[in-house]
């Protein structure tokens, strides 16, 4: 029977501090948009506004270097948060992974 | 069709019997391959308990499907570092029962608010995101079976068998264009 007034004897999981805060030993990461020939520009460039909080000029900025260059960098930071953007991304259906610096 | 217009907070569309059907069935279809794929899942009794789903590791092999759910890295080096595989893996794992989830439910949005005989279409600013998603996947579906270029024509010759194939996704990227104006309260 287990005995839930006594105290349990667990391994704690420790939670890393430093995962949360970028120092010097963690490279940032960066989200990458790759061009694919079916997105259409516009719907990118409103992907970026809707997703970033970016500015008009600034998603469009981007999305010109995905169709020019082939990729841009959109996002940049913690693995957690650039997993999340990339995750975000891909349900909105555009081509993105995550890479250090 | 009409182009979408944006009334206040409404989207207004316009759609006749035959295309509501098109759209339709290539929501449906859609539908069921992503369902088909959740179905792969591995059966974990630890996710039965904790209720955290996890997801296949590996990218689908059907090209439509890999398209639809993407890799965290790129992977399509000549050789990919063990790392990146690994971390791929890990990453699509966790992730794609939720993007699977998304994907679904986009699709079944349009199926509850596109009318089987067409007509007048009148969505929520919520309903019309939706509806941008799942255009775009069928967008992505078809122009990745048809192996769609940057530069692709607006007709192909005549004995080329995607032909008709091709202006239905040409009807479908001028819908999601218009759609995206209409979201945007740009004037198209």
């Amino acid at each position: 029977m287990v005995d839930m007034t006594a105290p349990v004897d667990q391994e704690q999981t420790q939670v890393d501090p430093t995962s949360e805060i970028l120092g010097v030993e963690e490279r940032p990461w960066q989200t990458v948009v790759w061009n694919d020939p079916v997105n259409l520009m516009s719907y990118v460039t409103y992907v970026f506004q809707k997703l970033f909080g970016y500015s008009r000029d600034k998603a469009t900025k981007l999305m010109l270097d995905v169709h020019h260059k082939g990729k841009a960098i959109v996002s940049s930071g913690s693995k957690e948060k650039v997993e999340t953007d990339v995750a975000r991304l891909h349900a909105a259906g555009l081509w993105a992974t995550m890479q250090h610096e | 069709m009409n182009p979408w217009q944006r009334k206040g907070s409404t989207i207004v569309g316009e759609m006749d019997r035959q295309e509501a059907a098109v759209l339709r069935g290539l929501v449906s279809q859609i539908e069921d391959m992503l369902r088909g794929r959740a179905d792969e899942a591995p059966e974990d009794e630890l996710a039965e308990l904790t209720g955290i789903r996890t997801g296949p590791s590996t990218a689908p092999d059907d090209p439509i499907l890999s398209r639809l759910l993407p890799d965290f890295h790129r992977l399509d080096d000549d050789a990919p570092s063990k790392a990146d595989l690994d971390s791929a893996a890990a990453l699509r794992s966790l992730h794609e029962p939720e993007l699977l989830d998304q994907k679904t439910g986009v699709a079944g949005v349009v199926l509850q608010t596109c009318p089987e005989s067409g007509g007048r279409i009148r969505l929520t600013l919520e309903q019309a995101e939706s509806w941008l998603s799942a255009l775009n996947d069928v967008r992505l579906a078809l122009g990745t079976a048809l192996d769609v270029t940057e530069d692709m024509p607006d007709e192909l010759p005549d004995d080329d068998p995607r032909g008709p194939h091709l202006s239905v996704y040409h009807w479908l990227t001028w819908m999601q264009e218009s759609l995206v104006h209409a979201l945007s309260g740009d004037e198209m």
